[in-house]
């Protein structure tokens, strides 16, 4: 007993002594989490240095981690699905991380999804707002009431006499935060049944500016992180559609089949082109300051933007990335080898 | 008279036919019960095994490999244009490293077993939604009768880390890492756990403060695993330092969840040690010490031991406290120290759950089967230890 007691003394005395290890540590979004972890391993794999830890945080969480502070024990990456926010890279900022750069890696297209052996069906964005909003314009449209479609010929009577099912990320996920910005705000902001009630109450009518509020009536079904739940739920519910990232479309092909969103499918030439529209880049940020103390970061980076990995016959195409265009490609590359650093400029300019 | 008892007979028996129906219909639910649990573990069972027993078995492909000089800068080279897109990249990208590290191989070609992409081993294994195309399918097909592509165990699975590709990934790293872990939590959780229960159960003196210890010791028990995770994160990576991911913070955290289960297991063992034991120690003159040391623990010890390892069982299996303090991540290199970044078992069968891939459907389910082998066999040693020593006093 006294021996075990002895070996813990020192086992805790010798992990407060040591440094922390200098392997790269990347957090952040798990949607670019499948390409970069893909991409830690090719560099553990092909080179001496180790392989990176990779952790999928969430964008949110990811940047948390990474603001924390400049110490070696925060990470040196963080993957993101939305673009740093300003109040992030204050927080940034103030906690000591003041040079970042920031690269794209590639799209990410959000797939609205349904049974293989569903009738096709085409939404516009405006009618899957319809669908899941919490309020939605009355008969009138002069006021708002609590959203009362159950059929999407509800909605649009050119639609089919189906029930409305939507199974959906839940709030924590960033396929969800895209798909509230790219359905709901984009085009409630628009709307000025919703911006009217906003202004006429600054104060207490904040959430109508850009309402994003998603209806809680079961209608609108919350499936957890894990999006190849979402894929068995959908091959067994035959009227319900899915939310979710495109490279779950592209390896459950077999079984479910996307809905077209304003006529188009999603593809990597839709995407790239603009022409689907549920769609968002995908970033990683470098905390430049780790560069020269934790080994191998340039060359991690390097790789995730090399041709090898994101170009259009790349690796990560081929487990679900969407390329970015060439130029735009070659673009960030020279971001890269330039280190240019990220200005709050940036981040306010659209 | 005679009427009157015979009827009062007939009612009693009639009572008695009703208990006794009663007994049974009561038999009857308790059994339905049993069924019912079984028949979960049964389908559980089944569904587990038969989904993980084809990853044991992973497709392996004959081929030539030329080690040329070119091969140092693109690995593509060292096979002909049809076995390069067959076998898996996993393998084919290690050749330059390989090759740096034994010069005397350049310009030789040897014949090799090597492991195939994950698509061939789906389509061999019949899998739905393998992905390979028609032409590749003839192809693999004919390799198949000429004997150059076969299903093969695979070792892999237990001598490769995680892997982004299915056909490469296992679980050597996760299981160092849960070793690593459960090593930690079990050097620091029994002995605080037996020392605390050993003073509370021999030494402290029974007051309202020790109760209200007590009581809390129960609670703790009882409070769901996730709490302890933000615990460790406040107290071991953000106040102590302790790298995150590391085994180190895993395994403290892990000790604050065992730490009840052990205090509360060696308690009723020390408490089922008769009084008499202790009356006659001090009755020879014994000092305090010298009874719990030399008299009371050696016969608490098989109790004390089927807790900790029921205990640590718990701690091996858990997953939710090690996500708070960042063990659930893509760490495919075991660790070489308690402060490098490392997974374990269960969440390594939670990352792969999560896999886009389908080809890590039979990876979940293997690695499934070998944590609970893994239990299976911890819980087995508690309940034969406990057997072995059962003492009638």
């Amino acid at each position: 007993m006294k021996k075990i007691m002895i070996t813990t003394a020192s086992l805790l005395m010798a992990a407060t002594a040591a440094q922390a290890g200098e392997q790269i540590q990347i957090v952040g979004s798990s949607t670019v989490y499948p390409f970069s972890s893909y991409v830690a391993e090719e560099l553990g794999a092909t080179t001496k240095i180790k392989t990176p830890v990779v952790e999928s945080t969430g964008s949110g969480g990811g940047m948390k981690l990474f603001c924390a502070g400049a110490g070696l024990d925060t990470p040196d990456f963080t993957n993101a699905s939305r673009r740093m926010k300003d109040n992030e890279f204050k927080t940034c900022q103030e906690n000591g991380v003041k040079e970042i750069t920031e690269i794209v890696v590639g799209y990410d297209g959000i797939a609205i999804a349904q049974s293989k052996e569903a009738a096709p069906m085409n939404l516009t964005r405006k009618e899957i707002m319809l669908a899941v909003a919490a309020e939605v314009p009355n008969k009138a449209g002069d006021g708002l009431i609590a959203n009362p479609y159950h059929f999407w010929n509800e909605i649009n009577s050119e639609l089919p006499h189906r029930k409305i099912t939507l199974y959906g990320p839940p709030t924590s996920s960033g396929t969800r935060d895209a798909f509230e910005d790219m359905i709901l705000k984009g085009i409630t902001k628009h709307m000025s049944v919703y911006t009217n009630l906003y202004k006429a109450d600054e104060k207490k009518n904040k959430k109508y500016k850009k309402f994003h509020e998603i209806r809680q009536d079961g209608v609108y079904v919350p499936s957890g992180e894990n999006d190849n739940l979402i894929v068995q739920k959908l091959a067994k519910d035959v009227d319900a559609l899915g939310i979710f990232g495109y490279s779950y479309l592209e390896q459950n092909i077999d079984s479910i089949a996307a809905a077209t969103v304003e006529g188009v499918a999603p593809a990597p030439e839709t995407v790239q082109n603009g022409s689907y529209k549920l769609s968002r880049s995908l970033y990683f940020y470098i905390k430049k300051s780790h560069i020269g103390q934790v080994s191998g970061m340039k060359e991690y980076a390097k790789l995730f933007t090399s041709e090898q990995m994101i170009g259009d016959e790349g690796a990560c195409a081929g487990i679900g990335l969407i390329p970015l265009p060439k130029e735009m490609r070659d673009h960030y590359r020279k971001q890269l080898a330039d280190m240019t650093n990220l200005t709050a400029e940036d981040l306010t300019r659209k | 008279m005679a009427e009157l008892m015979l009827k009062s007979a007939l009612q009693s028996d009639a009572r008695k036919r009703r208990r006794n129906r009663a007994d049974r219909r009561f038999k009857w639910y308790g059994f339905t019960a049993l069924v019912l649990a079984m028949a979960f573990l049964v389908f559980f069972f089944i569904d587990i095994i038969g989904k993980g027993l084809p990853a044991f078995q992973q497709a392996e492909m004959l081929v030539q490999v030329s080690y040329s000089e070119a091969v140092k800068d693109n690995y593509n080279l060292a096979l002909d244009k049809i076995s390069r897109k067959l076998v898996s990249r996993s393998w084919l990208r290690t050749i330059p490293m390989m090759l740096e590290d034994h010069p005397e191989l350049v310009g030789t070609t040897s014949e090799e077993w090597v492991v195939t992409d994950y698509h061939i081993d789906q389509f061999l294994k019949g899998h739905e939604g393998h992905g390979l195309i028609e032409k590749d399918q003839k192809l693999v097909e004919k390799l198949c009768e000429e004997g150059k592509i076969k299903l093969a165990f695979n070792s892999g699975f237990f001598t490769h880390g995680d892997s982004k590709m299915p056909e490469n990934a296992g679980i050597l790293a996760s299981a160092i890492g849960s070793v690593l872990v459960l090593l930690l939590t079990m050097l620091v959780a029994v002995p605080i756990g037996v020392m605390t229960a050993i003073y509370l159960e021999e030494f402290a003196p029974d007051n309202r403060f020790t109760q209200l210890i007590e009581v809390n010791i129960n609670n703790l028990a009882a409070i769901p695993s996730i709490l302890y995770g933000l615990l460790g994160l406040a107290i071991f990576i953000n106040f102590m330092g302790v790298p995150r991911s590391s085994a180190l913070a895993g395994g403290l955290t892990l000790a604050l969840m065992t730490l009840p289960i052990i205090i509360i297991a060696t308690r009723a063992a020390l408490r089922a040690v008769p009084e008499t034991i202790r009356e006659a120690a001090y009755g020879l003159g014994a000092s305090n010490l010298q009874t719990v040391w030399d008299h009371v623990l050696p016969l608490a010890k098989p109790g004390i031991l089927t807790g900790a390892i029921i205990g640590l069982a718990q701690a091996m299996g858990e997953t939710a406290p090690l996500l708070i303090v960042g063990m659930m991540a893509y760490i495919p290199e075991a660790p070489h120290s308690i402060l490098e970044a490392t997974t374990v078992l269960p969440a390594q069968v939670y990352t792969w759950s999560g896999e886009s891939i389908r080809a890590f459907e039979e990876r979940t389910a293997a690695g499934i089967m070998v944590l609970l082998a893994v239990l299976l066999s911890m819980n087995a040693l508690a309940v034969r230890l406990r057997n072995r020593s059962e003492t009638n006093w």
